[in-house]
């Protein structure tokens, strides 16, 4: 299943945050979304995910999504959106429990995302006491859970200490390179970006825009030994974004 | 750069002292035995105090006579004859008033058509005193226990719903929609996302309602009941019975402390996840 942006434009009232986005995410890559802050890409996503009507344009989904995809547009949240009150699997159970499935056949998708996200050992555990690291893991579990068509992750390293975002990109580019998934990643983070980014759309400040495209060839699997190359492309992004950054640093913002 | 120095000079330049700790505090943590020891001197206090003269009989009674006259109330069966009407009238009334406020309460937290009309409203009922009422109970209800039953109901009521769409605006807005991006519907986001996220507030809301539901019970015994806690108090009261009364005082004090045990155990087993 493919997603289509056609010319997407927003307004929070009169604050225009973004315009004429154009936009494609092809099957099985990942796209990253990157921008100073307020260009609307958390907006952009929420649009994608359809938990907000855009203003003008439109979102498509071409082609349906794979069988057995429960929930094709699901979510990663910046702050995990774990229930406190449910254990690590209670919270995988969640998402599952108002589709119709066999008992045996819920458990059997909570043992393979616990284990595909390293966590069968706390599936009893309660969210407060797990480290940011091991929440983002079950949010990322409870996401697998539903065999997203695409995923939407919004920040989903950002809470985390840099150790720990290493430690979480290692295990995304594992579980992308087992099972190729759709992504849409917004970051602030243009390291995350080269890291995890087949396709790294770069927006302008508020109302955002599409400035740059940039595609990067490399296997996910083999950045990590590529970290010359892909500073270089770092540094060609940030060229292109300190400008924008330093003006959006200095922006009023009226709410 | 510190060792260089020293290693230089050999020795300290000035005099080492440690740097005063200013941190600490604010922090509360539970300290076991405090309460009752506290409550245990004072009776203490008052008992030597009565006896030797110092506070007279007509100011406090002996805490020993007050113990005696309530342990003859349990021994004649005068208790059981004032407690289990009291309790009835406390039990009706506050269930009453603890489901409608939480059940309204929801509905205002939910709706906003529903908010905009009972907030202001409820914000109106609230610092009624409700024993101001009582009379026009009465008339709407008779004089019997429905009246009794409707002022508890109503003077929970206010602060439970108060409480109760506090609970549930402050439930986390990401957590829900969380619910909707995995296609969660209406229903399954109220039970198993809000309802559980509001419901500490609403238990800590219970526990003011079911005070306030106490001072009601013994406000609306003492003006028209033959038997119960407030009548028995009201009746030492007129008699100047300073035993009695505080017999009767020291019955809701222990229901107080009963109602807050109770709801401690709730919170203990239910938010366990905490």
């Amino acid at each position: 299943m493919q997603l289509e942006l056609v010319s997407v434009g927003h307004a929070y009232g009169p604050v225009e945050v973004m315009a004429d986005i154009s936009l494609t995410v092809p099957t099985g890559r990942i796209v990253c979304l990157v921008g100073p802050s307020g260009c609307g890409k958390s907006t952009l996503l929420r649009i994608l995910g359809g938990l907000e009507r855009p203003d003008r344009g439109a979102v498509l989904q071409l082609g349906q999504p794979p069988a057995g995809c429960l929930n094709p547009l699901t979510y990663v949240f910046q702050h995990f959106a774990l229930l406190p009150w449910r254990t690590v699997e209670g919270n995988i159970r969640l998402v599952l429990e108002h589709h119709h499935l066999a008992a045996a056949e819920r458990r059997e998708i909570i043992d393979d995302v616990l284990a595909r996200t390293r966590l069968t050992d706390f599936r009893a555990a309660w969210p407060r006491q797990l480290s940011g690291g091991m929440r983002q893991r079950v949010a990322l579990a409870r996401a697998l859970a539903v065999r997203p068509a695409v995923m939407l992750l919004d920040e989903p390293l950002s809470a985390l200490d840099s150790q720990t975002r290493e430690l979480l990109m290692d295990d995304l580019v594992a579980l992308w390179t087992r099972a190729p998934f759709t992504a849409v990643y917004v970051t602030h983070n243009l390291d995350e970006a080269v890291r995890l980014g087949h396709r790294i759309v770069v927006l302008s400040r508020r109302p955002g825009r599409i400035r740059a495209m940039l595609d990067i060839d490399i296997p996910l699997a083999e950045r990590a030994g590529a970290a010359g190359e892909l500073a270089a492309r770092q540094a060609e992004l940030w060229s292109m974004m300190r400008a924008e950054a330093e003006a959006a640093d200095r922006e009023l913002s009226d709410g | 750069m510190v060792d260089q120095t020293h290693s230089a000079t050999g020795a300290r330049p000035v005099a080492a002292r440690p740097i005063a700790f200013r941190g600490g505090g604010f922090a509360p943590r539970p300290v076991r035995h405090v309460a009752p020891a506290l409550f245990l001197v004072l009776i203490v206090l008052v008992e030597a105090g009565t006896r030797s003269g110092i506070i007279s009989n007509l100011t406090l009674p002996r805490p020993s006579a007050v113990a005696l006259t309530l342990y003859d109330l349990a021994v004649s069966g005068g208790l059981m004859q004032h407690l289990v009407p009291s309790m009835r009238r406390l039990g009706v009334g506050i269930a009453l008033g603890l489901s409608a406020g939480i059940g309204l309460g929801v509905l205002i937290g939910l709706f906003s058509l529903i908010r905009a009309g009972l907030v202001p409203l409820v914000a109106a009922l609230f610092p009624i005193p409700k024993i101001a009422l009582l009379p026009l109970f009465v008339i709407w209800f008779g004089i019997d226990e429905t009246s009794k039953y409707a002022l508890i109901a109503f003077g929970t009521f206010t602060p439970m719903v108060v409480a109760t769409y506090g609970a549930v605006d402050n439930v986390d807005r990401t957590l829900v929609r969380m619910g909707q991006s995995f296609g969660l519907g209406w229903w399954a986001i109220v039970t198993k996302i809000v309802m559980p996220g509001a419901f500490p507030a609403i238990l800590s809301g219970m526990r003011v309602a079911i005070a306030i539901g106490i001072i009601l019970l013994t406000a609306a015994e003492m003006l028209g009941a033959e038997y119960g806690i407030g009548a028995y108090i009201l009746t030492a009261g007129s008699l100047y019975d300073l035993e009695k009364l505080f017999a009767g005082v020291s019955i809701l004090s222990m229901l107080g402390l009963m109602v807050s045990f109770v709801i401690g155990r709730i919170e203990k087993r239910m938010l366990d996840w905490r």
